[in-house]
């Protein structure tokens, strides 16, 4: 569904990734894990669309999709991904509900059938009650279901979380995670999770291990 | 336990290993009420999930001990048609031993003597292959763990996360030691 076939981006002079193929099956939940400066997070934003690569291709359901223009690609990004990053970006002058019908503000639906579709993610998520709250107000858990609500409530193709739960103690990313996880299974959305953290990453079927920018060999189940 | 326990160093070790860990937690379970050797088993299996099964033989042979040291009794012994059945009580000698035991800290582990480590201490830089497959296993067991998380009773969740952050440590230690190999091997 969604794949990567030799990819390759450096920042300045240093190689973030050095020929990085990974394929990615509907549905699949996936850890990119690694220590720092792996590529982790590069391959994760070449994947989403958010980087280009120097070279090598990123196609999704067939379709190369590094190749698009600006304008086709901010529209991709917000029809099929969905976007989790570690401190939740969330717009601080925005209530909750409005945090999460933004990304369907955006895709032109109306503003009526934006906050009811937002305000049900939120109630899965179970944080209904933070709905009218401002981003400042939430905890950090309940910062983080939102925007595991944002970026499900368009019905992405592929979630790509960078450290859900990197700000979280261990029982409030357990929370975070089963919530993530179980949401994107209701609705058959992959989820692409970079973590360096084993317990996070052993909530995936698998993993794509990243050592100097390449796939470690020997090590994909 | 009680000084008449200690009597050889044989007996110590078994002390250490067996009553330490087996008789202190039947003492607390008898400690809620008196019970058959096999409800105590039951018991123990299910309080202690993820640990091996207790088995009858340990069972009976530490509630001897137990009753040897004055620290459970026979309450009640019956037979009706079936084999005897014997319930045990624990005394106050007994609620004491459990006391002090619960108030004793765990020393913290003073050496490393894991299959892992002696692993890696013999090969040295040659482990490297070793500890990718390694990780590889620990993941693979902590996806296990993490899946039977989901629908496990609470005792079985807190002893899911015991195994689980115990094999992240080693976890954490594999990879700081590949890190550190291939430090050595840059810096060769």
């Amino acid at each position: 569904m969604l794949e990567a076939r030799g990819l390759s981006k450096s920042f300045g002079r240093a190689r973030a990734l050095d020929g990085v193929s990974v394929e990615i099956a509907p549905g699949e939940v996936v850890a990119v894990t690694g220590p720092s400066g792996a590529g982790k997070s590069t391959l994760l934003h070449c994947l989403a669309g958010v980087l280009r690569p120097e070279s090598g291709e990123v196609v999704l359901d067939g379709r190369r999709i590094d190749t698009l223009g600006e304008a086709e690609l901010t529209a991709l990004r917000r029809q099929s991904f969905g976007i989790v990053f570690q401190f939740g970006e969330l717009v601080p002058e925005l209530s909750a509900v409005e945090n999460v019908a933004l990304p369907l503000l955006f895709n032109r639906h109306g503003r009526g059938e934006a906050m009811a579709a937002a305000a049900e993610w939120l109630e899965r998520l179970e944080v209904a009650d933070c709905a009218d709250q401002r981003i400042g107000e939430l905890s950090g858990g309940q910062r983080q279901r939102v925007a595991v609500a944002r970026a499900l409530v368009t019905g992405p193709r592929v979630v790509f979380a960078d450290e859900p739960t990197g700000a979280l103690d261990t029982l409030g990313g357990e929370q975070v995670m089963t919530a993530m996880l179980g949401a994107a299974r209701a609705g058959g959305a992959a989820v692409v999770l970079v973590t360096h953290d084993n317990r996070v990453a052993a909530y995936a079927d698998r993993e794509i291990t990243l050592r100097d920018g390449a796939v470690l060999a020997g090590v994909n189940p | 336990m009680g000084n008449r326990a200690i009597s050889s160093p044989r007996l110590f070790i078994e002390c250490i290993v067996v009553i330490m860990s087996t008789g202190h937690v039947l003492l607390g379970l008898l400690a809620e009420r008196p019970q058959h050797g096999y409800e105590l088993k039951k018991e123990h299996d299910q309080r202690l999930a993820g640990a091996k099964p207790l088995a009858y033989g340990q069972v009976y042979a530490t509630l001897q001990r137990l009753e040897r040291d004055g620290f459970a009794e026979v309450a009640e012994t019956r037979q009706e048609g079936g084999p005897e059945r014997t319930l045990y009580a624990i005394t106050e000698e007994g609620r004491a031993e459990l006391e002090r035991w619960l108030g004793t800290i765990e020393p913290p582990a003073p050496y490393v003597a894991g299959g892992l480590f002696a692993r890696v201490a013999v090969a040295g830089k040659a482990a490297d292959g070793y500890l990718v497959r390694q990780r590889e296993a620990h993941l693979a067991r902590m996806r296990e763990l993490t899946a039977e998380k989901a629908s496990g009773t609470p005792a079985r969740v807190l002893a899911a996360d015991y195994a689980l952050q115990h094999l992240d440590a080693d976890l954490r230690w594999i990879e700081t030691a590949l890190a550190r190999m291939k430090e050595e091997g840059d810096h060769a």
